[in-house]
């Protein structure tokens, strides 16, 4: 191997050659004024990853400033690896979201299972044992072989990093809609638990420990991930694909258990794993956080490949890697612990007083930047927003109900549609068992993992619905974050906090921008009133390819205490007789729908509209009727309204439901009114129920499998066996991926 | 009675069999690491499910020259509970201490959801809790559980009775719908559905505790003398 030439200053500033690597004329100039001269190329991929949109937030601090972020139980809010929430006996629960939307659309595979990698070493470098994983995925049309391919390799990427490192996939959404055919989303959450003494910050405090290096080797893989991540995707983007990291679940279980023996031991002072601009941002970042410097010796970084530049070893992104501060002196006890997993540990450095990241390689120092002005001083814009001329002309729409003529056709259309149809074969590839604490399988509303050793259990689920958002990010922003917190209602759990992935298009055109400002605002007004606060997250922008951005798509993670595990509650109807009940009333609303969808093919109007009082008083009364033993079956009204809601809550019962309802029957039947749950109930329970719920009693749980609607007047709306809307539901995405199920 | 759990680099429902012991039979449990060179007073050894060493090369073919795997056929020798579950099965296979091999699920598909299995043995010592042919749902969590054997090693398994777990509605290509075999001498099981899974109702069945009481009972009987 030879060593690459690289540019001198004078040849980055005479021929931007700095625009290739991300940074702006301005920022370039930024950089010479900060460090008072020009930056070599080291330097240069320094700044430019770090002040990549991925890694610093510059369009979007704006806005993710107006997120509430405080509360009672929140012991970590945004800025470390992940947010913290207090679940009482000392114990907390750990949680964070991520995008790897860029990587999973040049390698689908890899992609996915590094964005699973990436966010478990997020919940591990805070101390926390990962106990559960979630995601939340969008595709294109499941129609075209290019959309089949990303969709099988997403699934099986996620499948194998987390199958193999042994954290549960217990649950998570995948939507399919045009916008997205170029651009997958792919997010994946990692919930995890924690005593409060372990709680570990990434922070390189106290001049003179050692910087350690633990984990897998650098190799040349991902570099410049992070600034890919933070441009648009074009037919060349086929040409990063050397910027998609490559994991090794197996390697990351051995740092798991590795991290989790070291964070017992009093030597450390600081942990943070390497992931988007690996060495660079975590070195940086750390040294930042404590007001401290960082100089590190890249001769003892561990390498893969041979003649590594610096600045191939500071941008690289392979995976598997944590930097590891400890207490001067007592480096061997670390080496000790992951030499007992056969990991990698080498000291590469010191903490310093100067506020300084100092490079050295081969005797001569390579690099010498202020850590400050990698980590926070990266420049803040305030895109300017506007107004999109598709959202004005859907609010002056009228609001119409489609025609619908044969109501059970359209029940089974629906409950075929790959968005509303049953994901089993999704999740039939994750093993959703492993540590044995899954209580509720994916499928239901919000999965539920018990927390061992106590009576209490964990909901959690991931949400948006980002047709509602494109019509109106205002009222869809608020519905994200409402819908999470039913779900994790209606499974018996009391909501405590959201992390949030904010999937958008370039923030520089302002139509987009304009999405973001609203769609937060929406979210945030949400989160006070449901007293969920946002404690990380993470932004992916640029969803774009050539020239079409995607759906604007703020993913709420969410997670909520189960109090008493006897409070569970699923969404299937439990025993013939039992009565059912809608809370909330029905509106015509139909824009953003699944009806619309197939009936138009498109969205257009209005959102669905949402009173967050409202939905706040019946989460509350619902919650309450639950812990009260009151609630049989659960269920969120979405996507499909209340009869796919009504067929879901029936699939594998082997029971029947009998309903009424009143006034139109399309809207009755097909509309995505929100702050509705469709729930049943003992008949014993009936009185104390209706004290404690405001809600309309439509029928009950029959012995035969049939679903059976009628209208006031008694005639027949609708009637359909169980087991033709089973296999509608469940037939729909087998068929159109073309496998056996 | 003791248990070892083996840990390989890798295994990942060690925890799961521990808690299985520990907490639902409430017999004693240790880890036992893939690197320690002794079973010494342990009753049972455990080979848990997982990806011991990534499930390079093959899954289970570099665990089996792990330290431990010695003392593992020592124990097997000495006529104790030798029981290999998904991961531990492939590992016993590798090891020689089952006949046989695993293949990819012909769906070629990872696959994790409770099946129900039929006791197809209920004379061995990890199954006479169970009645003949009993019909019991216990999770499969697995993309290699495709039991392979040749036609005069099925026809050797089947004769000495040492299928001891069918699947009822076969998930992954088996041969013969073969969920788990016995050694001749009946005291080494590999399965690759998970029994430590199913042992407690909260989380959908309690089926699989039965073959760790059979384990304890048939100790007890062997070992325990009544005061």
């Amino acid at each position: 191997m030879s060593l690459k030439l690289e540019p001198n200053s004078e040849q980055i500033k005479t021929e931007k050659l700095y625009t290739q690597m991300g940074l702006s004329d301005e920022e370039f100039a930024l950089v010479e004024s900060i460090l008072g001269r020009t930056p070599n190329y080291t330097e240069t991929g320094l700044f430019s990853v770090m002040w990549s949109e991925h890694c610093s937030y510059k369009n979007s601090k704006p806005v993710l400033k107006k997120f509430p972020v405080s509360g009672e139980r929140v012991l970590q809010g945004p800025g470390e690896g992940a947010g913290i929430v207090d679940i009482g006996d000392n114990q907390a629960v750990v949680f964070k979201i991520e995008s790897h939307n860029h990587p999973s659309a040049i390698e689908p595979y890899q992609g996915a299972a590094t964005g699973v990698g990436g966010i478990i070493r997020d919940v591990f470098s805070m101390g926390a044992r990962p106990i559960a994983l979630l995601n939340s995925l969008r595709f294109g049309e499941l129609a075209s072989p290019k959309v089949k391919y990303l969709f099988e390799e997403v699934v099986a990427g996620i499948a194998g990093y987390g199958n193999c490192i042994g954290i549960p996939t217990v649950g998570g959404e995948v939507q399919f809609d045009a916008s997205y055919e170029g651009n997958p989303l792919v997010n994946a959450m990692c919930v995890g638990l924690i005593d409060h003494d372990d709680i570990q910050k990434g922070l390189a405090a106290g001049a003179g420990n050692s910087v350690m290096y633990v984990g897998a080797s650098t190799g040349r893989d991902g570099i410049h991930g992070a600034t890919f991540a933070s441009e648009e995707l074009t037919d060349e983007s086929e040409k990063d694909r050397p910027a998609v990291q490559v994991g090794d679940p197996f390697m990351e279980k051995l740092l798991l258990e590795a991290c989790l023996e070291l964070v017992k031991c009093d030597a450390l002072v600081g942990i943070q794993d390497m992931g988007a601009a690996g060495l660079t941002s975590s070195s940086a970042e750390m040294a930042s956080k404590a007001g401290m410097g960082i100089e590190m010796n890249l001769d003892e970084v561990p390498q893969r490949e041979s003649g590594m530049t610096p600045y191939e070893m500071m941008l690289s992104e392979s995976q598997e890697r944590m930097l590891v501060v400890v207490k001067k002196g007592r480096e061997d006890e670390v080496k000790e612990i992951f030499d007992r997993w056969g990991l990698l540990s080498k000291v590469v450095g010191k903490v310093t007083e100067d506020k300084t990241l100092r490079l050295l390689h081969k005797g001569e120092v390579v690099a010498e930047v202020p850590v400050d002005a990698l980590a926070e001083d990266a420049p803040v814009y305030h895109q300017p927003s506007k107004v999109p001329a598709y959202y004005l002309e859907n609010q002056e729409k009228e609001a119409v109900v489609p025609e619908v003529t044969n109501y059970k056709e359209m029940l089974l259309t629906l409950l075929s549609q790959p968005t509303i149809a049953s994901k089993e074969w999704v999740f039939d590839q994750y093993d959703y068992m492993v540590r044995t604490n899954t209580v509720v399988a994916p499928g239901s509303d919000a999965a539920v993992v018990r927390v061992r050793g106590t009576n209490k259990a964990l909901a959690m689920t991931t949400d948006c619905n980002s047709r509602y958002i494109y019509l109106d990010p205002l009222e869809g922003g608020k519905i994200a974050v409402a819908e999470a917190a039913r779900n994790i209602v209606c499974s018996g759990g009391e909501p405590l906090a959201i992390t949030d992935c904010l999937n958008f298009g370039s923030p520089e055109k302002p139509e987009i921008f304009w999405q973001l400002e609203k769609a937060t605002d929406g979210m945030s007004e949400a989160c006070s009133i449901l007293s969920t606060p946002v404690i990380g997250g993470n932004v992916s922008l640029y969803n774009e390819t050539n020239g079409g951005a995607v759906y604007p798509t703020p993913v709420v993670g969410m997670v909520g205490l189960v109090h008493e595990t006897e409070h569970i509650t699923t969404q299937v109807f439990k025993e013939e007789g039992d009565l059912v009940y809608v809370i909330g009333e029905t509106k015509e609303e139909f824009g953003g729908s699944e009806l619309q969808k197939v009936i138009d093919g498109t969205y257009s109007g209005k959102a669905p509209s949402i009173d967050m009082e409202v939905e706040a008083k019946r989460q509350k009364q619902l919650l309450s009727a639950i812990q009260n033993g009151l609630v049989a079956s659960a269920h969120d009204v979405s996507e499909g309204g209340l009869s796919v809601a009504a067929a879901e809550s029936l699939i594998g019962t082997g029971l029947g439901a009998m309903l009424t309802t009143s006034g139109n029957k399309t809207a009755a039947l097909f509309s995505e009114t929100q702050s509705r749950f469709l729930v049943s109930v003992k008949r014993a329970n009936k009185e104390k129920f209706e004290q404690l719920v405001d809600a309309t009693l439509i029928g009950e749980v029959t012995a035969e499998p049939v679903l059976t609607i009628v209208n006031e007047e008694n005639e027949n709306v609708l009637q359909a066996t169980v087991e033709e809307l089973t296999s509608a539901w469940k037939g729909a995405i087998p068929c159109l991926v073309k496998s056996k199920a | 009675m003791k248990f070892a759990v083996i840990v390989f680099p890798g295994s990942n429902c060690d925890v799961d069999m521990y808690h299985a012991i520990a907490d639902e039979l409430g017999e004693e449990a240790s880890y036992v690491r893939f690197d320690e060179t002794s079973l010494e007073g342990f009753d049972a050894v455990l080979l848990p499910g997982g990806f011991s060493y990534g499930d390079y090369l093959r899954s289970g073919a570099i665990a089996r020259f792990a330290p431990i795997m010695k003392e593992v056929i020592k124990a097997a020798e000495a006529g104790k509970p030798v029981l290999g579950v998904c991961n531990g099965f492939q590992i016993l296979l590798e090891a020689g201490l089952l006949p046989g091999a695993m293949k990819r699920n012909d769906r070629l598909k990872f696959m994790c959801r409770p099946v129900e299995l039929i006791v197809e043995n209920n004379q061995t010592l990890f199954t006479n809790g169970y009645e003949k042919n009993e019909v019991i749902t216990v999770p499969i969590a697995h993309g290699e559980g495709n039991y392979y054997c040749d036609e005069k090693t099925l026809k050797e398994l089947e004769e000495s009775n040492r299928i001891a777990f069918r699947y009822q509605s076969n998930p992954n290509g088996s041969v013969a719908d073969i969920a788990g075999i016995t050694n001749k001498e009946g005291n080494v099981l590999g399965m690759m559905p998970h029994p430590e899974r199913a042992v407690d109702r909260l989380l959908g069945s309690n089926d699989g505790l039965k073959l760790f009481k059979s384990i304890l009972h048939n100790w007890r009987e062997a070992y325990v003398t009544q005061a």
